[in-house]
């Protein structure tokens, strides 16, 4: 299923423009995420609705993204991205500050963040930027693109949302390397930064952030302050063994030693409440969905849609794996949610619209004959 | 690279190109997931066993159990300490955002003293965080209302109920009951900490210190699953705490309130006990103090009320006072002189007023000026004669009399279940040589006769020696605790009586005189305790004694008629009753009384009246 291409046989789902295969899986996931969210939440039915509600509305998004052929997009792209790009600036100057970071635009009560529209803008621009050029990229055409995700990414950073701009910076990176740059330069960059990362370490660093760095390391050290969260994270995951404790069950969740239960550490729960077993059946829907998204990319019939369509999968994986890599500190602890599981965020938005973009892609193919 | 710019996008190219690099992501996807679920392998399956661990460690607390402790009666069932609920004002310094405003917002609704804030903020420091220190004891039923109705405005404040030792009875049986108070910090270094885990109090004094172990109980434990805050969410398992044995004393609570009001104001002590078998009926010792004052902690100021007072309430006279028994000790001595073949019951002296050693001027007087003229050992004892029993003392000797004395408990703590008393004094040659290296003087011999000079007994010595004189020699222990009551097993089982010295007489005859002239003492015409004997129901042996008051404290601001009250004479009796088959002996000291059979035999006779005949008797 996973590689079988639509034919007639869904041509229900082609015309109103939807992967069945993708459909299913994330549909699969959201069913998942509100099993975990009730046990999370404590049973909250009221939270069970209102994620409901979120969900109804970012499938809709899909739907309706899905609709807008790759074509359209493409013509849409620089606007879309010039307007993300003001309006990134106009957060830094007026943007209202929540939870000490500056992210919202206040349009007479309705509040929007820039930083979600530019998680779309800047794969969509890149690809753009590509998508009249030869491939593989030649190098003063990577740098120029490097420039287009470098500067939204640093506006962000600074708001300062560590967790959004490295997933902006790395959609943007994917795409590059969709685009063919060379492994040699590839390689060239990891080797500057270990060193540059030593010197960031020495000179760049304020003693708060080294401390952040040493927290992650050895989460031990400080286990009443950041490190709280890992520490009790691990006990979570690693106490639910093998088959898990049962479903409401999880002592970790249900007596509130586990902080962010509910949203950025919802996985800890689902992991100690389903076990391992729960989890790698949960990671193979996740493999499914970025491999159909791959898929997806390969069938693309245009520079743009093919490099747009792995751009998102790969960001997608970018997500699941920073999330889970900080919940069993792998990764230091930064903020970026389990896609779809998760309790709210407008990030599911985005993030379905996403989807939205790889169905369009997937389902506005001209059918040619090879 | 000019010729490929040159060149159109080659579609074909590009879209393998895109496969190839597809290929790789796709490579990278499942190495990502592949180090996530190697991870997750690694969490739950080789560290799951170290992660149940912390994750019930996390949840799981072991909490102490309290025991309750046991109830404390009189001999006839009537509650003398008991457990009662009562409600303190707790706060919780971690929840409280700020504690001044918080304090003065209580002192508003409710009252608290300047104490009550010093030591609460005296407990703050030792406590951690998120543990209640206590600011205020005994709420009213209107102060929990007031609290509860604000406590909205009082984050961090709880009212807690607990269990308070509480002494019905009061200051009645202060001395012999004692009371518990908060455990302090040696009394916590002494105690087994596991079995004290969850205990507030610790006895003090009397017999909620001496039986502490049995009213105290063992600790239960139950394992409790906490939340992240520490609320305690619900019981795993319990282990219930084995609470205290119940006590009854032999004291009776209605005799002990007789006595108390028969010496009608006036400081002093008295002790009555059963004879044969050395139980505790009444142990009195006035004034006295209210011991529900110590159980919260007393405050300053009640505090030097009391220990300040010049009549000493806090004094345990009864135990720890220790004053010459004068005269009360003429019939032993007496006995002393027939069983070691001294005298004669028939032999017979002169007295002429005084007398004095060969070789000497010194005159001991007797307390007749004029002298009991001719008169033998009967006699002596009825009339209360120094002067034969100076002679007696001498012939005797220090060594004999303090021997045969010591053989009824004098100069020996008498091994008391409450203990805390006092071992008295019982003079002899070796002592003098040892404490005060100095040689015996005969003249020392003649005051120890009459009860005077170095001499001296607790009223609980003396009354049991009385007991003792009683019994026909057999010397008890004294036990204020008649039986122990299992909670588990109710019905209380008896303890046994001690016996410390079996029979110190050798011819019952001698005996028989001696108590022959005691119940003379008290209903012969020349008794010196005559002025009790009208309309006595039965027979009462009794003797009356006169002790000079030594060494008080002459304070300049006192009028002139309260130091010659307290320079007078103390007044004593011993007695016991029925003379023939002997229930209850007593002994009784009245500070500054006076005359022994003016003063002191009254207070005997209504005590005797009440344990024998009840308490409805005139």
């Amino acid at each position: 299923m996973l590689l079988s291409d639509a034919s007639t046989s869904h041509s229900l789902f082609r015309r109103i423009h939807l992967d069945p295969p993708l459909l299913a899986a994330l549909l699969l996931l959201a069913g998942v995420g509100l099993v975990i969210l009730f046990s999370a939440s404590g049973g909250s039915e009221a939270q069970i609705w209102r994620q409901l509600t979120r969900l109804g509305i970012s499938f809709g998004v899909m739907l309706l993204l899905a609709q807008v052929s790759p074509d359209t997009l493409l013509r849409w792209t620089h606007w879309i991205f010039g307007f993300g790009l003001i309006m990134l600036i106009a957060v830094l100057i007026v943007g209202d500050v929540g939870k000490g970071a500056q992210r919202w635009l206040a349009f007479g009560g309705i509040r929007f963040q820039p930083s979600e529209l530019m998680k779309l803008a800047v794969p969509m621009m890149v690809a753009w930027y590509f998508a009249e050029k030869s491939l593989p990229a030649q190098t003063r055409h990577s740098l120029v693109a490097l420039a287009i995700v470098v500067v939204p990414t640093l506006l962000i950073a600074k708001q300062p949302d560590l967790g959004t701009a490295v997933l902006i910076a790395s959609s943007g990176l994917f795409i590059l390397l969709f685009a063919g740059l060379s492994w040699r330069l590839v390689g060239f960059a990891t080797l500057l930064a270990l060193p540059l990362g030593w010197l960031l370490w020495q000179f760049g660093m304020h003693d708060y952030q080294r401390r952040r760095v040493l927290t992650f390391l050895n989460p031990e050290s400080d286990p009443l302050g950041s490190g709280y969260h890992i520490i009790q994270s691990k006990i979570a995951i690693g106490s639910g063994g093998l088959y898990g404790k049962g479903w409401l069950n999880g002592t970790q969740s249900h007596l509130e030693f586990l902080p962010e239960r509910h949203t950025d550490f919802i996985f800890a729960v689902f992991s100690e409440e389903f076990g391992l077993m729960g989890v790698l059946l949960l990671l193979a829907i996740y493999l499914l969905i970025v491999l159909r998204g791959l898929y997806i990319a390969s069938q693309a019939q245009d520079t743009f849609s093919r490099l747009l369509a792995g751009g998102l999968s790969m960001t997608f994986m970018v997500y699941v794996f920073v999330n889970i890599g900080m919940v069993t500190g792998l990764l230091p602890v930064v903020g970026v949610p389990l896609p779809l599981v998760s309790y709210g965020g407008s990030s599911m938005v985005t993030l379905m619209a996403a989807f939205g973009i790889l169905m369009s892609i997937h389902t506005h193919r001209k059918l040619l004959k090879n | 690279m000019k010729q490929r710019r040159a060149l159109l996008k080659d579609p074909l190219r590009e879209r393998y190109l895109f496969n190839r690099r597809a290929i790789a992501a796709a490579v990278l996807t499942l190495l990502l997931i592949a180090i996530l679920g190697s991870r997750m392998a690694y969490l739950q399956v080789m560290r799951h066993a170290h992660f149940t661990t912390l994750s019930t460690n996390n949840r799981v607390a072991l909490q102490p159990l309290a025991p309750t402790r046991g109830l404390i009666y009189d001999r006839n069932g009537v509650l003398l300490a008991q457990n009662i609920p009562t409600f303190s004002l707790e706060l919780v310094q971690e929840r409280v955002e700020d504690l001044d405003a918080t304090l003065a917002l209580i002192a508003e609704l409710i009252e608290v003293s300047e104490e009550d804030i010093e030591r609460f903020r005296h407990d703050l420091k030792r406590q951690r965080r998120f543990e209640a220190v206590p600011l205020r004891f005994r709420l009213t039923d209107r102060e929990v209302a007031l609290i509860a109705v604000n406590s909205h405005r009082l984050p961090g404040v709880e009212i807690n109920s607990s269990l308070t030792r509480h002494y019905p009875q009061g200051a009645l049986t202060a001395h012999s009951v004692g009371y518990v108070g908060r455990i302090n910090v040696r009394e916590l270094k002494e105690l087994d900490p596991s079995n004290y885990a969850a205990t507030t109090y610790v006895g003090k004094v009397g017999v909620e210190r001496s039986h502490e172990a049995q009213l105290h109980g063992s600790v239960g434990y139950q394992q409790v699953e906490t939340n992240a805050r520490g609320r305690v969410l619900r019981v795993l398992e319990r282990t219930p705490p084995t609470p205290g044995q119940n006590l009854y004393l032999n004291i009776d609570a209605e005799l002990q309130r007789t006595a108390e009001q028969a010496f009608n104001g006036e400081r002093g002590s008295l002790v009555a006990i059963e004879p044969q078998t050395g139980a505790v009926l009444s142990l009195v010792s006035v004034p006295s103090f209210d011991p529900n004052l110590f159980v919260n902690g007393i405050d300053l100021k009640t505090y030097q009320t009391l220990s300040d007072s010049r009549d000493q309430p806090l004094f345990n006279r009864a135990l720890r006072g220790q004053y010459p028994p004068g005269s009360t000790t003429k019939p032993l001595l007496g006995l002393a002189g027939l069983e070691l073949n001294q005298i004669t019951a028939n032999d017979s002296l002169f007295c002429r007023g005084w007398f004095s050693l060969e070789g000497d001027d010194h005159r001991y007087r007797d307390w007749k000026k004029r002298g009991h003229g001719s008169i033998n050992l009967t006699g002596a004892i009825v009339e209360s004669c120094d002067v034969f029993f100076y002679d007696l003392a001498l012939n005797l000797g220090i060594d004999n009399i303090s021997s045969y004395l010591g053989q009824f408990g004098f100069g020996r703590k008498t091994n008391i279940d409450i203990g805390s008393e006092a071992s008295g004094l019982l003079p002899s040659r070796e002592w003098k040589r040892r404490v005060r290296r100095e040689p015996w003087f005969p003249g020392e011999t003649l005051i120890t006769g009459i009860g005077q000079g170095f001499f001296l007994s607790t009223p609980l010595q003396l009354a049991n020696a009385t007991a003792a004189l009683a019994a026909g020699g057999k010397l008890m222990q004294p036990r204020v605790v008649g039986a122990t009551e299992d909670p588990a097993t109710p019905g209380p089982v008896p303890t046994a009586a001690v016996t410390l010295e079996e029979a110190a007489i050798r011819y019952p005859a001698n005996w028989r005189r001696i108590i022959q002239a005691m119940v003379k003492v008290v209903h012969d015409s020349h008794g010196t305790a005559r002025g009790i004997s009208s309309g006595l129901q039965y027979k009462m042996a009794g003797k009356t004694g006169t002790a000079q008051v030594f060494g008080i404290k002459q304070d300049e601001e006192y009028v002139a008629e309260d130091i010659a009250k307290r320079l007078r004479d103390h007044a004593l009796f011993i007695a016991f009753a029925p003379a023939d088959e002997p229930k209850i002996a007593v002994a009784l000291i009245v500070e500054n009384g006076g005359s022994g059979g003016a003063v002191a035999a009254p207070i005997a006779r209504k005590v005797i009246d009440h344990y024998l005949l009840g308490a409805n008797q005139p």
